[in-house]
Order: structure tokens, then sequence, then C-alpha cells
């Protein structure tokens, strides 16, 4: 806990982060970086050369990837409900300095 | 242009007129206690759900640039311009796990701006100027490129001289003053109606007319083939620019002020990663928008004078009937409205944050704080039409690109910060002086190149910094804020070890590791921080060194 500017209301539990599905967001991030790997025209699809219909592949490369991180690592409902009750207990809050202004 | 299209031209002006109707009721529409604070003027509350903050991030991201530049930058340089695509991918997973970060601290401590987040965290008020000129300095050019946008839809109208684009920008100037925040939020979702109209009409009737997607390429490639330069696919030595260019726009994106105002608006953490997996349906349309400069370059259609930015206007009338023309126009209008109401208020709230109330006045009253904050986004604003009127970018996404360039100075201290105190206050300083001092002296030595291998200008002709500059045996050219961005991090973290090993004080860290977990239920998390009150968190942003602890 810094010494100065205390948090305003109460403490935030300790929480990670970290979650081994993170790793996914890696292969969005690299392989539409990897440039040679795709700079070629064949093969062609629907009259588009490979450059450019590959790269919309990307994209749902990309929603694919995000998608399942968010969902992996969404918090429970069991755990926002703990978060909330927590939050409702009077103790943890000393001063409702944000409500009155 | 001969004559103005009636048709075309009272559709536009209907559309118009219809947003700022729209921006007007924003001011009432989810109101919370009062607009006079600089949180509900300039966050909207930070109430937002996911899909307000889809549209309005995406109204953030996608801008007049992405229907305008992009597709001008397709048809004069074919492959190069599909950059947009590979960063908007990259872009997302690149920030999940880092914005949500930000959220969270900014919740917690009641940052608004990314100069507050750095002021308290590394516990420098030097920085959090850098930061915050950076981020006003940066967003000028943005917001211009938005100008360029109406401009090419009003020259293509056959509308011509200065006024209807001052008139545009009173307008948006009017009600982004009365409504804050809220007025980009509810327009984003005309903006984005209209925008996919566009996308969709135009992939299908074009290609149609045109005989079809080969036809299209193939009528590119041989117009590349003839003129000696661009080709639908990258020449070897451009390889390496369009990779750092899609990863440097993508690791600037969310530095600039604007997209963190989106990000902070949104409800909770859960509402942002949703949106990073959702956003990137905006670069699917990217992808085809991109591609309307091949579609000019088949339908021979030839730009307004030698503005290439009015190519995809052109086009659309070309192709359509002049009540969708101006449906398309309206689009691409509005499309440059909701991002430089967004922009200059973020610019407006590091102002007045991080400057004004700051080093001018540190006892300004909340009401004095959202006043300045309102002027100063009108001056934000000006400040861009004077550029429009008095440059005249040939390709307008260079201005993008050189905003770029400046803003990614801040990623060392803004960025990494979020995870680490490790690098010294001092040393972030210095990096930031060396990395935006070469790649200013970089883009100087830029220069642009004419279709047949002439220099047109000596300097300041793109970001593409030639290795060869180095005494590189290459043609390879390089992302000058890539590059610049490099030497920002060895200088920070070359000084950071002499600091240290000195022993040079560092500061008072104003956050503590919890806060960057913070979840929306917590009890330190702030639905709606008010740091302008006449609480002790007043003064210098919450969490500094010099606040007195509460």
């Amino acid at each position: 806990m810094a010494s100065q500017g205390a948090p305003p209301a109460g403490v935030a539990p300790r929480r990670s982060d970290r979650s081994p599905w993170n790793w996914l967001l890696v292969v969005p991030i690299v392989v539409p970086l990897l440039v040679p790997l795709y700079n070629h025209r064949d093969p062609e699809l629907f009259g588009w050369p490979f450059f450019y219909w590959v790269q919309l592949v990307f994209v749902a490369l990309g929603v694919l990837s995000t998608g399942l991180v968010y969902r992996a690592t969404r918090r429970s409902s069991a755990d926002r409900a703990a978060a909330r009750r927590a939050a409702d207990a009077p103790v943890t809050r000393p001063a409702e300095q944000d409500g009155e202004r | 242009m001969d004559g103005v299209d009636a048709v075309e031209v009272t559709i536009f002006v209907v559309f118009f007129l219809l947003v700022t109707v729209l921006g007007f009721v924003a001011s009432r529409w989810r109101r919370g206690a009062d607009l006079m604070h600089l949180d509900e003027w300039g966050l909207g509350g930070r109430s937002f759900g996911s899909w307000i903050t889809w549209f309005l991030i995406g109204g953030d991201i996608y801008t007049a640039y992405t229907f305008v530049a992009v597709p001008a930058l397709v048809f004069g340089a074919g492959a190069a311009g599909f950059f947009a695509v590979p960063y908007t991918v990259v872009v997302y997973p690149l920030i999940f796990l880092v914005v949500i970060r930000l959220w969270s601290v900014s919740h917690v401590r009641g940052f608004v701006t990314p100069a507050d987040f750095v002021r308290s965290r590394f516990d420098s008020p030097t920085m959090a100027l850098l930061v915050a000129i950076t981020g006003i300095v940066a967003t000028m050019p943005y917001i211009a490129l938005q100008l360029v946008g109406i401009e090419a839809v009003l020259k293509t109208m056959g509308v011509t001289g200065q006024w209807p684009i001052i008139a545009a920008f009173l307008i948006l100037a009017i009600y982004t003053y009365n409504s804050g925040l809220r007025a980009p939020a509810l327009i984003a979702f005309v903006k984005d109606v209209l925008i996919y109209l566009t996308i969709i009409v135009a992939v299908i009737v074009i290609p149609a007319k045109l005989g079809g997607w080969g036809a299209i390429f193939g009528a590119a490639d041989d117009t590349f083939t003839a003129a000696g330069s661009g080709g639908l696919t990258l020449a070897p030595a451009g390889q390496l620019q369009y990779a750092t260019l899609a990863l440097g726009s993508a690791l600037a994106l969310f530095l600039y002020p604007h997209s963190i105002t989106g990000a902070l608006a949104a409800k909770n953490r859960d509402v942002l990663k949703r949106n990073m997996s959702a956003l990137p349906i905006y670069s699917l349309a990217l992808g085809f928008i991109a591609l309307l400069g091949f579609m000019a370059i088949a339908a021979g259609t030839t730009p307004v004078g030698t503005d290439a930015n009015t190519i995809v206007p052109r086009l659309f009338q070309d192709m359509f009937p002049s009540w969708f023309a101006g449906i398309a126009f309206a689009a691409v209008g509005i499309g440059a409205l909701v991002p430089a109401a967004i922009m200059s208020i973020a610019a407006a709230n590091l102002f007045t944050r991080n400057i004004y109330k700051e080093y001018l006045k540190k006892d300004a009253s909340p009401a004095q704080e959202a006043k300045v904050a309102k002027l100063a986004s009108l001056v934000v604003k000006l400040g861009a039409v004077a550029a429009i009127l008095l440059i005249d970018p040939q390709f307008s996404i260079d201005l993008q690109l050189i905003g770029g360039v400046i803003i990614l100075q801040t990623l060392p201290s803004v960025a990494i910060g979020l995870y680490t105190r490790w690098l010294h206050r001092g040393a972030l300083i210095t990096g930031w002086v060396v990395g935006m001092t070469s790649g200013i002296v970089m883009l100087y030595n830029v220069p642009r190149i004419g279709p047949d291998g002439v220099v047109l200008r000596e300097h300041w002709g793109g970001s593409a910094f030639s290795l060869g500059k180095l005494g590189l045996d290459t043609t390879y050219t390089v992302y000058a804020g890539f590059l610049a961005l490099l030497v920002n991090l060895l200088v920070t973290v070359a000084v950071t070890f002499v600091l240290r090993a000195m022993n040079v004080e560092d500061g008072v860290d104003g956050t503590s590791p919890t806060d960057y977990t913070a979840e929306r239920e917590d009890p330190s998390v702030r639905d709606l921080p008010d740091p302008l009150s006449d609480e002790p968190l007043a003064g210098p942003p919450p969490g500094s060194a010099a606040a007195p602890g509460r």
C-alpha cells in the first residue's frame, strides 16, 4: 500500500490477470507481421490474390483468439457475487466520499 | 467539377442536420448528475456498456481516414496501403491485457488522462507534462485528417471555397461543447449504420458493374506494371516497412488520448475484454474499404484536380445514383465528426488536468475546470481547421503516421509503466527527449518520391525511413516511429541502470499493485470518481506525492 495517496475507499483483493490462455494472444500478433509468408499472389480465391484474402482470414484469427481468451478468463458469476458482497459490507467503506460531493 | 448535384447535396445536408439534432439531444441522454463536472462531460460518467463502448471505440479508431486516406493510398501505391488491415488485427490482442490494467488503476485512483497516471506512478510532474503535451500535439494532425475527409467529400460535390468546412466544424464544436462525450457516442450509431450500408452496397454493386473481382485486381495490376511503381504485392524492400508500420501503428493506437478516453468510459473490465474480440469486425470492413482504391483504378476514376483523397467520393459519384452517393458522402462526413469530437475532448482533458490545473491555476473550482476543458476543445478544433487551411497534404495518411511517431514516445511511461516501475523517472524523460528528437530528424529526412522516381520534395515526405541513410547497405525502409521507439527504449533502459547505480531518488509510487487488477465491484473502485470536488483529492491528480493523504 502506498503511503501517500491512499486508495479511495477500502482495498481491492489481490488478483492476477495471469493465465496460460493469454499465450493464445501471441498468435494473431505474430502471424500478420510475418510478411514474407503471405506476400504472394497465389493461390487466388474468387479472383482475390493470396495477399489480400489471407489478411482478411487474419481478422478471423484475431477474433477467434481474443474471443477464446475472453471466454476462458472471464470471471465466474460466483466470483462476481462474492466481490459484490464484500463491497456491500459496511466495514470496508469508511467514507462514502464519492456519494456526497 | 462543373456543377453541384442538388440531390446529392440535399441528402448530405439532411443527414448532417439529423446528426446535429442528435448531438443536442445527447446532452439529455443517460445524463448523470451534473454535466458541469469534467468527469461527466469528458468521460460520459464512465458508465458505458458493451454496445456503446463498441460504437465509441469503433468510432475512435475507424475514422474518415480509413474511408478516404487508406483507399487513396491503395489507389496510388497498391499493396503497401493494405497495412491498415494487419495493423487493426494486431492491435487488439496486443493491448488486450494492457488496457484492462489501465482501466482498473484509473478507476481506483480517479485518473482521467494517461498523464494523470504517469504523474502518480512515477511521481514525476515533468514526465506527466511531456505526456500531456505529446498527446495534444499528436492529436491535432489526427483531427486535421478528419477535416481532410470532409473536405474531400465537399470538393467532390462541387462545393468550393473554404466556408463549408468551417461551417461543418462550427456545428461539431457547438454540440460537443454542449454534450461532451455523449454526443459522439450517440452519433456513432448513425455513423456506423451509414458506413456499413455504404460498404455492403459498394462491395456488391461496384464489382458487379466492373466485371468481378478478378477484373478489378487485373486492371490494378496492369496499371501498376505500366506505371512502374506500386503493385499487387509488396516489393521485397517494402516488407519490413509494412510490418513495422502495422506494429508501430498498433502500439501507438491506444496511447492516443482519445482511445484511452473511449476505453475508460467502459463500465467494467469484461466490457473491455469482450470489445477487444468484437472490434475486429470493423477491420473486416476496413479491408473492403481499402480495396475501393483498386475499384477506382478499374473504373478509370480520376480524382478532383490532383487531390488523391477525393478518389473514393469520386468513385461513389461515378458508380451510384445521386441519392445514394449523397448517403455515402454523409457516411464519410459523419465518420469524420465522431472521432474529431472524441479527439478534441480527450485533448481538452489533457490540457485541463495536466497543464491548466497543474501549472496555471492549482485551486481551480470544478466549474472553472469544466469551462476550461470546453474552451480547450474549441481551441484544439480551431487549430486543426487552421492546419488544414494552411497546409495541403497530398497523401493525408502521412498526417496520421507522423502523429504516430510522436505519440509512440510515450509508450515507456504509459504502457510499460502499467507493468513495472523499474524504469527511472529521469530515464523516462531522457528517453522521451532522445526518441522524440531522433523521430523528428528521421521524418525530416524522408523525401517524397514521385511515381517516376523523381524526388518531389526533399523533406517531410512520409514516414518510411530508408535504412541506407544509417550507412547500412540496403534499400529496405522502416517505419520511423518504430525506430525512434527502439532508440527511446534503449536510452531509457541504459539511463535507468546508471541512475539506479547512482542511487538517484525516484519518488514514491502513488499506486499499489492491487489497483491494477481491481474489478468494478471492489470497494476501491469508484463509479463516478470526482477528483474535482472540494474533497481532499482535489488539487494535483490523486495519488501524487504532493497530494495530502486522506
